[in-house]
């Protein structure tokens, strides 16, 4: 069976004034049917771009694309019946209520709500009590789950969201993800996009975006599995001067703060940390602590961004 | 069909919650219907005018005397100087000086044959031009009086005279708001038609519901029809609430039959909302459509013979209003609520706004992309 989503070269660019923006350049990549994969990248990234060729909003300048074994362009009247897309912003009639918009773009997939019912059942029970209120006084959280719904009311085999978690609080987004995990098990294929590395390992599959090309496309175990060096977290009293002694010292090949440490690697694969630390005790840090850690996705595309 | 009906209901209700646009639609038509016509009068009264005599006899005094009893003038200044009337000229306190020269009663009288001076201060040409054309007759009229005072007419005139009388067909009274209350109405039918059209489609790319709607199986003429016909449906609504107003506060009820207008808004509907389509296709932003919006419609509304009469424009204007919509619809109003004219009179008028609406929807309809 071919793949749900299948992009070979895809190639886009913007023309703005005289300069020209790369914004896709020679994007391949495969889905597979059932799969969660996820287009991580930071802001500009040229992940929305991908989305709206995929979704048949936009056409690529050169290369092609296949959603559920339809091709983008010659066959977009086919994709538009059987994709789901939820944009990043939200993009309901937020004068209509949440019953009204959600009759509405059944009406225009030829179906119900009853009809489909059961299929949006986990998500549309949460915004039922809220079906009379129109949808600009929804909160964030329930927007996005109205968004939901309105994209799968239709039973889409492919669903696009473009950074669904963007700008939803901590709890909120657990509970997105735990929605899309239910979704998958109904067979459904989702591709999402979001800037936020740590939901990288909810994915079962992860493609690393940066500057309209993928850097990387493996599993998010595979991905940190390839990091070339032992990664260390290192804890001081003042971290600012510690970052700054650091990265003078010709020892450190890299340090990036994360969170409250900071994480280093070395030029010399077995670099000896005791000589390490006995420099920077000279240097007069205190409190100082280094362990060893696993790398993570964020580290991992710090690294990839450097070569 | 289902689609249409869906997007039909949509639309509808998203006006009927929009207060902005409820507002617009009916108390528009209310106030420019009611205030405009009543400012917008060619009739040039209260012209301010100063006399400076210096000749002070009973001839002079009569002649002031009749001018400012007629209704046009307002006598503001009664001076013998003629620096001190130039002063209120400059003052903007008076628009026409008339000089009446020392002597002027004994020329008159003895010599058969007087002069007097005016000076009109033609900054606002049309006030100089009328207020000159009106002393111009009032003297006239002075004139004869005078001779009459001291000739008797023979029987005959010794020289042939050609005596006109005049009547003013189809608004005999020749009332102004019965000419610019239906060409008014015809502003609001168009503005309601082309750009509340073009900003609601506009709206949707702006906020981003167009990319909800495009990625949906829905056809673009669906889209395209959903958007249309609320706002055609709207612009018949003014324009009955505008006849409604017309024939409530002016009197002014149609000479010809309410199906010939109602059949000429139709498809004069179809044409302007073609043009609203054609400006949203071209604009990503509402403030984008409305600065164009109000681009077009002032040429519309200065080049549509509203208020100035397309038979004195230049060629090139005149010309250029051939290519503008209003201008048929202002006619085929005018023709058909003063005139009473049928189907029949207007069929060229309705053949061209026939062809604006094709021309414009189909330039829209190719332009209009669901995809970039």
């Amino acid at each position: 069976m071919e793949s749900a989503v299948k992009a070979e070269r895809v190639y886009k660019n913007f023309q703005s004034g005289k300069t020209e923006i790369e914004a896709l350049n020679n994007i391949s990549f495969e889905v597979e049917r059932g799969e969660l994969f996820g287009l991580i990248g930071p802001d500009g990234a040229g992940k929305t771009t991908l989305f709206r060729i995929l979704t048949t909003l936009m056409i690529a300048n050169k290369g092609n694309a296949w959603v559920d074994g339809f091709e983008v362009v010659s066959q977009y009247k086919e994709i538009r019946k059987r994709v789901g897309y939820m944009p990043g912003r939200f993009s309901l009639y937020q004068d209509l209520s949440v019953e009204e918009n959600i009759s509405f773009f059944a009406t225009l997939f030829g179906t119900t709500l009853e009809e489909n019912y059961e299929f949006v059942k986990d998500i549309y029970v949460q915004i039922e009590p809220f079906k009379k209120r129109r949808a600009g006084a929804l909160s964030g959280g329930m927007k996005q789950k109205l968004a939901l719904s309105c994209a799968l009311i239709h039973r889409p085999s492919v669903l696009f969201l473009d950074e669904p978690t963007t700008g939803v609080d901590a709890v909120s987004r657990q509970e997105f993800w735990d929605l899309l995990k239910s979704l998958q098990h109904q067979g459904i294929t989702i591709v999402v996009s979001t800037p936020y590395m740590d939901e990288a390992n909810l994915c079962d599959r992860v493609a690393l975006m940066q500057n309209g090309k993928i850097m990387d496309i493996d599993t998010p175990k595979g991905i940190t599995q390839k990091f070339p060096k032992p990664l260390w977290a290192i804890i001081a009293a003042d971290m600012y001067k510690l970052m700054h002694d650091l990265r003078s010292d010709e020892r450190v090949d890299t340090c990036y703060p994360f969170g409250q440490y900071h994480h280093i690697t070395f030029t010399e694969l077995n670099q000896e940390i005791q000589s390490i630390e006995k420099t920077l005790v000279e240097k007069g840090h205190a409190d100082l602590s280094i362990q060893k850690i696993e790398p993570t996705i964020e580290d991992c595309f710090m690294e990839l961004m450097n070569k | 069909m289902r689609t249409l009906k869906i997007l039909l209901e949509k639309e509808f209700r998203q006006i009927f919650r929009n207060p902005a646009i409820l507002r617009l639609i009916f108390i528009m038509p209310i106030i420019q219907l009611l205030v405009l016509p009543l400012a917008a009068d060619y009739e040039v009264r209260d012209i301010n005018i100063a006399v400076v005599d210096q000749d002070h006899s009973s001839y002079s005094r009569k002649l002031t005397d009749k001018i400012s009893a007629s209704k046009y003038f307002n006598l503001v200044v009664y001076t013998n100087s003629y620096n001190e009337a130039i002063r209120e000229v400059e003052k903007d306190n008076a628009d026409v000086v008339l000089q009446i020269p020392s002597f002027f009663e004994k020329n008159l009288v003895k010599e058969d044959g007087a002069q007097l001076f005016m000076a009109l201060n033609a900054i606002n040409g049309v006030k100089a031009n009328l207020g000159g054309v009106y002393l111009r007759s009032i003297i006239n009229d002075f004139n004869g009086e005078v001779r009459l005072e001291w000739m008797q007419l023979p029987r005959f005139n010794p020289q042939p005279m050609i005596k006109i009388s005049s009547i003013n067909w189809f608004n005999p009274l020749l009332n102004y708001q019965f000419f610019m209350v239906p060409g008014i109405l015809v502003i609001l039918v168009t503005m309601v038609g082309a750009f509340l059209a073009a900003l609601n489609i506009v709206k949707e790319k702006e906020i981003g519901t167009i990319e909800q709607i495009n990625v949906t199986p829905i056809r673009k003429h669906q889209f395209i029809l959903g958007k249309l016909i609320p706002f055609w449906v709207l612009g018949l609504v003014i324009l009955s609430i505008g006849l409604l107003l017309a024939r409530i506060f002016y009197g002014i009820i149609p000479e010809g039959s309410f199906l010939t207008v109602y059949l000429f808004a139709v498809v004069y509907l179809l044409a302007v909302l073609g043009l609203g389509l054609l400006i949203s296709t071209y604009t990503e932003t509402q403030q984008q459509a409305m600065l164009i919006s109000f681009f077009v419609m002032m040429v519309f509304i200065l080049l549509g013979g509203l208020y100035t009469s397309i038979d004195s424009m230049p060629m090139w204007a005149q010309i250029f209003t051939k290519f503008n919509p209003v201008t048929y619809f202002i006619e085929v109003m005018r023709m058909v609520v003063l005139k009473g004219s049928s189907l029949y009179d207007i069929r060229h008028h309705l053949l061209i706004v026939t062809g604006f609406g094709i021309f414009l929807n189909t330039w829209a309809v190719i332009n209009y992309k669901k995809r970039s």
